[in-house]
């Protein structure tokens, strides 16, 4: 007959090994990162959007100079960014620019409504699982993807910061129009 | 001695389990806390009664501009 504080610690230790078993799998789910995240870094290949489960016609990508933007409409800089983007297609569209803005939200009404509000000239898409924002992991809202003519990620720009996130944004465009293509 | 030191690897696998339960919210994920049920001033009467003992309590460290002397008679 073994006493009451061994029949605890045993009855601890099994609760021990119970529990070290949860948190190992807890863990594992915990430092597991989608392998898509790596493709949005600078230098990586733009994943395709029309296959991303993404609502809203994407318009042709190849061969163009694209900015992908992800915004939301609960997001002031979101919203203030969005006429920068309008000049930014109206200057720049002609010469091969598309732009390409992805609402995040998770209610396609607040979509919706945001879109109609603001009547963008550029291409609007709803990623309402947010399976794409949360393989870009982006770091801020809006986020803008500046894409060269090979589909290549060249620029990432977290924020809007008004004048000067205008600025840094044309500044980037311009250079990759003026970029020669490569057969 | 044993059986303690046992309930003392169950209690801290237990503080790691809770503290599992914190989570980061992505810049993408705000949106929730832009819910009505999340705002500060959706019951009017309940905001003015959190205001009143909170500047009662607060007013000496100058909190939300309200003078007083933090006796919560005021």
């Amino acid at each position: 007959m073994s006493s009451l504080p061994d029949r605890i610690a045993a009855a601890c230790q099994r609760g021990v090994r119970l529990v070290a078993a949860v948190l190992a799998v807890v863990a594992a789910a915990g430092v597991w990162v989608p392998s898509a995240r790596a493709a949005w870094a600078v230098g990586g290949v733009l994943p395709d959007l029309a296959a991303s489960g993404v609502t809203g016609p994407v318009p042709e990508l190849k061969g163009k100079v694209v900015v992908v933007d992800f915004f939301a409409s609960w997001c002031a800089p979101c919203r203030a960014s969005f006429p920068a983007m309008d000049r930014l297609l109206a200057e720049h569209g002609a010469r091969g620019l598309v732009v390409v803005a992805v609402g995040v939200d998770g209610r396609v009404k607040d979509h919706e409504a945001f879109v109609r509000r603001l009547k963008p000239t550029f291409a609007t898409v709803h990623d309402a699982s947010q399976k794409l924002v949360a393989s870009a992991a982006v770091e801020a809202m809006p986020t803008s993807y500046v894409v060269d003519r090979a589909g290549r990620i060249r620029h990432v720009f977290a924020g809007f910061r008004g004048a000067a996130s205008e600025r840094e944004l044309e500044d980037a465009v311009e250079a990759l129009l003026a970029e020669e293509v490569k057969p | 001695m044993k059986a303690w030191r046992s309930v003392a690897r169950v209690a801290a696998a237990g503080l790691a389990l809770a503290a599992g339960g914190c989570a980061t919210v992505e810049p993408w994920q705000r949106g929730a806390l832009t819910r009505y049920g999340l705002r500060a001033d959706r019951d009017v009467l309940q905001q003015a009664a959190t205001e009143h003992a909170f500047f009662s309590r607060e007013a000496t460290t100058g909190g939300r501009s309200v003078g007083g002397s933090g006796c919560g008679c005021n």
